[in-house]
């Protein structure tokens, strides 16, 4: 075997090297020593995130199943940047006495996922992808199921492991169905001989749907809600954001070259899915009480959004598409980042509890307002520009009706988002939450979101950069 | 030689950091401290328009006998097609260095002179953030390079403008204030946009210079097509005048700017006299080119509301009592004739002598009108009060703004060699070549104001004294600094040969002195000056008995003609009775029904659905399952 162009594969080479040098830490260090390694495994990933910026080279690797493009090292280093505002938000709660021991265990398995996730969004054949796909489901299990005195937290895992089995025995069913009628698993080689018979429309349907758990799609979503309640705070923030973003990118660019002749198939497909994803997401998080429930559902309703990108199926729309899952990554993270600080400090996370937030937390407050105020799209923040451009394209094809489906959802998010706003910033309380005081990482991730909410909105090169990278059917 | 203007992007960026600095943090700052920052970074921002206007003027400017255009920047800000690009940028040519100019002058003089104005007042440091925002937003409309940036830029002034006139907003008649500048200028600003996107619509581009690059075949189009008996250029560049006329207080958009003097003093000098008010001017300047060669029609409204405001306005002055509403109507007229000066205006040579009037005129009156309101606001902080009555005698308490506000007011009334004289002379040159009526209509003007604004001076620095509560005195230094620097620019300004520097299509010409539209003009303004002598100069009951000989025109001029209160009967009466409340009853029950309705059904189907999520695992599995199935035969069942 040619290993000559190794290289390309850095990424997953360098964090294959965290996880090994955290793996041989966690063996032979001392209890004592743990406090320390934590930073220096955060330190060690955030290199490992710089290292992702500098010039990569592009190609493909073992015939084809590995392959690395501009765009694809562009989802690569926002996952990164996610991943390490996740670690920092994280810190308080590994900290934490009961988690001290095992607070490696959580780096190895967050990095395990993200490997997992890289190598799916880096496949070019099936098997590649179905393994990665795996690897980044797997340990998300026993991530959420970490608190494991917490029946929520292992009803979450439980809950998590057992669906995600099924929706990949419904993937893997498609994937067989692709092999048996075109006799290849590589992209390339599927790609030409797809041409619409019923299995292979069936095969679609499968495949779709297997990615459409992880993005919680209607009506593959139910796991969602009870994952994301129970899940340590943390964890739900990395499944909603990152795991998400990964996920919807993988669907795109494999809709978008794989099953470029089976458009006339998948496009209605994605039409129904996003209005009802759209629909039902919004229903239900009007009628959540508790905070990481509530942005549950709000990440529902956001997938729904973001399908409406792809059904285009051009350029644009696949700009779009990315665009706003960058926009998403920060915006959601930022919340979260807010959520998990004040649960670590007082372990309230109801929204009635935030009532009169602002009187005592007014940094927070305000980062919370940026973040849902982006979520709920309101100029001049990123994420007015992410919903526009998708409307955008969806108006493009002249689909009007669907654009109006989608502001009409718009405005009831925002009324959901502006209850949050308005139990923070408006409601009076005599004993409101104390003043609560981040880890300093985790301050510093929340710096590192706001700015991007605001930068990513203001910044216009991003998106005809993004624009540049994207291709169309 | 490499050509470079980029610095100029420092001024505002400069501006833009201070108003975040003192804005955000100001409170936690000693207020010495914000208007410092906020002083120095104006102070930065006029020391870098002067190095600009001295290179751009005596060096680089001219090549070939024709002052260039520079765009040291320009960033694509928003793109939304290919065709629909929105820019960011720096265009430096004479009016845009004109206008920093005068920006920076002023807003620094008003800076400095408010650390005596203020002092002590509560909001001292968000008084200074406003006017680093106000600052910034002005500087950003002037350096514009296209009519969308303006536009942006120009809302910015006016909610600085909003915030400023209602900084005391405890007090009801400024927030009242306040919201009616607002809403006038806003309803103004309505037709500014609606004629940008006509405008746009057609030219596929804000860019100022593409619009008026010669022969834009997209704006020979525009003049082919008509609309209701005029083309559809000339009712762009109207509608886009209305915006102007709003922000600039051109009747019969008028009504915000007497009661906008509700603002700090300071701030009325700043914005209400020399900047923000003039920028309808500029902005007919800035498109001067499609005006003047395509749509000449829409030039002389233009004209006719210029003359008649500055008539209408000097009307009211004469009998207004507070004296800073007499300075705001004299603003008005002003501005009236700086707007009549473009509207007669002709394009090439000597002909564009009328742009470079209204440019002059608009460059002096920005020195003399903020010194008379600075000077106004020193006489104020002596006597604590605005009405004339209070006020008599007043030169031997505080001789150096007597001074000053002598020199402005012989300024204004048109009388060498102070700047207004040579400024004012040009508009009466340019308006006696054009027409006749407009001539003798500025021309009576132009006594008018030297009558009551020698009314104003000797209502305040002659006659008897008052009762003061206790002794008036002299302005701090920081406040009579101001009032000197504006004194001495005020002096001197007038001797620039400005048509060398500002012409219409920017090729320099010379002018002079016309003796005999001079002459009489200064005539006037001295028998201007004599009668409110007569009348003022000693306590006499002589105004009193001429405004009793003939009450219904002083009750007419004094109650500004009644103009407030058809506002009002035009908005209470007739939009709100029969337009707004049928409206207000549809709204309710029809839209707001709908509304209600959507969200009541929202409520009850989220209720209702509420048992699909019941925990149960099995079940999700089956509605998984379900849906694949569901899925699949969806697709099979559409595509056949």
């Amino acid at each position: 075997m040619d290993l000559s162009n190794i290289i390309i594969m850095r990424n997953e080479l360098s964090l294959i090297v965290v996880v090994l040098l955290l793996l041989m830490a966690e063996i032979f260090s001392s209890k004592n020593a743990r406090y320390m390694l934590l930073n220096v495994a955060t330190g060690l990933f955030a290199l490992h995130t710089i290292l992702g910026f500098l010039p990569a080279e592009t190609g493909e690797l073992f015939g084809g199943m590995y392959r690395n493009t501009p765009l694809i090292i562009l989802m690569k280093n926002v996952l990164n940047i996610g991943v390490l505002v996740v670690l920092f938000q994280v810190q308080g709660w590994l900290k934490k006495p009961e988690n001290n021991n095992r607070s490696l265990e959580f780096y190895l398995l967050t990095f395990s996922t993200l490997m997992g996730m890289s190598y799916m969004i880096s496949a070019g054949d099936f098997l590649m992808l179905y393994l990665g796909l795996e690897l980044a489901t797997i340990p998300i299990a026993t991530l959420a199921a970490y608190d494991v005195y917490r029946m929520k937290s292992t009803e979450a895992g439980i809950k998590l492991i057992l669906l995600a089995a099924l929706s990949s025995g419904i993937m893997l069913y498609g994937i067989s169905l692709i092999y048996g009628t075109t006799g290849s698993l590589y992209f390339n080689e599927v790609m030409g001989n797809l041409q619409m018979n019923p299995l292979q429309i069936l095969a679609t349907v499968f495949f779709i749907s297997g990615l459409a758990f992880k993005i919680s799609l209607v009506p593959f979503h139910l796991w969602t809600a009870d994952v994301y309640e129970g899940a340590p705070t943390n964890v739900t923030g990395y499944l909603s954001v990152i795991s998400k973003g990964a996920s919807v990118f993988v669907l795109i660019t494999i809709l978008f070259t794989v099953f470029k002749e089976m458009s006339d198939a998948w496009q209605p497909l994605l039409i129904v899915m996003a209005v009802v994803t759209m629909v039902v997401g919004n229903l239900f998080a009007i009628r959540q009480q508790n905070l990481q429930r509530f942005l549950a559902f709000s990440s529902i309703a956001q997938a729904g959004f973001i399908l409406l990108g792809m059904i285009s199926g051009t350029t644009y729309g696949m700009a779009t598409v990315i665009y706003f899952i960058l926009v998403y990554v920060f915006s959601n993270l930022a919340a979260f980042g807010v959520v998990s600080i004040v649960k670590n400090a007082t372990g309230k996370d109801n929204i009635d509890d935030y009532n009169g937030f602002y009187s005592t937390n007014p940094m927070l407050s305000m980062v919370m307002l940026l973040a849902l105020f982006s979520l709920a799209g309101i100029p001049p923040l990123a994420g007015f520009f992410g919903k526009f451009f998708l409307f955008a394209a969806v108006a493009e094809q002249g689909m009007y009706w669907l654009v109006l489906i989608a502001v009409i959802n718009t405005i009831v998010s925002l009324y959901y988002y502006l209850l949050v706003v308005k139990a923070i910033f408006v409601v009076r309380v005599d004993n409101p939450i104390e003043p609560v005081k981040g880890e300093f990482l985790a301050r510093v991730g929340l710096v590192i979101t706001v700015i991007g909410i605001l930068v990513i909105g203001i910044y216009s090169p991003i998106f005809e950069w993004v624009q540049a990278l994207s291709f169309g059917l | 030689m490499q050509i470079d203007f980029s610095y100029v992007i420092w001024i505002p960026a400069v501006l833009l950091v201070s108003f975040l600095v003192v804005g955000l943090f100001g409170d936690k700052l000693k207020p010495m401290l914000s208007g410092a920052i906020a002083t120095l970074a104006i102070l930065l921002g006029m020391v870098l328009s002067y190095t600009a206007a001295f290179q751009y003027f005596l060096s680089k400017g001219l090549v070939d006998g024709t002052y260039q255009t520079f765009i040291p920047q320009n960033w694509e800000w928003l793109t939304f097609y290919d065709t629909l690009v929105i820019k960011l940028g720096v265009m430096i040519d004479p009016i845009s260095i004109m206008m920093l100019v005068v920006v920076t002058t002023i807003s620094s003089m008003v800076h400095i002179y408010s650390f005596g104005y203020m002092k002590g007042e509560k909001g001292f440091e968000r008084f200074y953030a406003y006017l680093s925002l106000f600052s910034f937003s002005m500087i950003g409309l002037v350096i514009a390079t296209n009519i969308f940036q303006m536009y942006i830029f120009w809302e910015l002034v006016g909610v600085s403008s909003f915030l400023l006139i209602g900084f005391y907003y405890t007090k009801p008649s400024a927030v009242a204030a306040s919201k009616k500048a607002f809403i006038v200028t806003r309803f103004a600003d309505f037709g500014f946009l609606v004629g940008i996107l006509v405008l746009s619509y057609y030219t596929k581009t804000f860019d100022f210079q593409e619009l008026m690059s010669p022969g834009n075949a997209a704006i020979t189009n525009m003049t082919g097509i008509s609309f209701m008996g005029m083309s559809v250029l000339s009712w762009a560049l109207l509608l886009i005048f209305m915006g102007g006329a709003g922000k600039s207080a051109m009747f019969p958009l008028h009504i915000w700017l007497p009661d906008a003097m509700e603002g700090p003093t300071p701030v009325s000098a700043l914005i209400h006299a020399a900047t923000m008010v003039v920028a309808g001017v500029y902005l007919v300047a800035r498109l001067f080119g499609l005006y003047v060669l395509h749509a000449p029609d829409a030039l002389a409204i233009v004209a006719g509301v210029g003359a008649f405001t500055s008539l209408f306005a000097a009307l009211i002055a004469v009998t207004q009592t507070d004296i800073k509403r007499v300075l705001a109507f004299s603003t008005m007229s002003q501005i009236g004739y700086m707007m009549l000066a473009l509207g007669v205006s002709g394009y090439v040579g000597a002909e564009g002598l009328g742009f470079t009037a209204s440019m002059f005129h608009l460059f002096t009156h920005a020195m003399f009108k903020a010194l008379l309101f600075l000077g106004a606001g020193a006489v104020i902080h002596a006597v604590h009060s605005n009405e004339m009555g209070d006020m008599g005698g007043l030169r031997k308490y505080l001789p150096i703004t007597h001074i000053t506000f002598l020199i402005a007011a012989l300024a204004i009334s048109g009388i060498p060699p102070f700047a207004g004289f040579f400024s004012k002379d040009e508009i009466l040159v340019a308006a006696y070549a054009s027409n006749q009526l407009y001539f003798w209509t500025e021309w009576a003007v132009a006594g008018l104001t030297a009558f009551y604004m020698f009314r104003l001076y000797f209502n305040i620095f002659w006659g008897t004294d008052r009762d003061y509560e206790h002794k008036p005195h002299e302005a701090p230094f920081s406040m009579s600094f101001a009032l000197i620097f504006l004194a001495i620019m005020t002096s001197i300004v007038g001797f620039i040969p400005f048509s060398q520097y500002v012409s219409p299509n920017l090729v320099p010409f010379t002018t002079h002195i016309h003796w005999n539209v001079a002459i009489p003009s200064i005539a006037i303004g001295v028998v201007g000056i004599l009668v409110a002598a007569i009348l003022y100069l000693k306590p006499k009951a002589t105004a009193d008995k001429i405004a009793n000989a003939m009450p219904g025109l002083y009750k007419l001029s004094l109650r500004k003609f009644y103009i407030d209160e058809i506002y009002v009967w035009v908005t209470h009466s007739i939009i709100f009775n029969s337009i707004a409340r049928p409206i207000a009853w549809f709204d309710k029950k029809v839209v707001d029904g709908s509304m209600d309705g959507m969200a009541w059904i929202t409520n009850k189907v989220s209720d209702k659905t509420k048992g699909l999520q019941s925990g149960q695992l099995q079940q999700y599995a089956f509605v998984m399952i379900a849906g694949v199935v569901g899925l699949a035969l969806f697709i099979l069942y559409y595509l056949n």
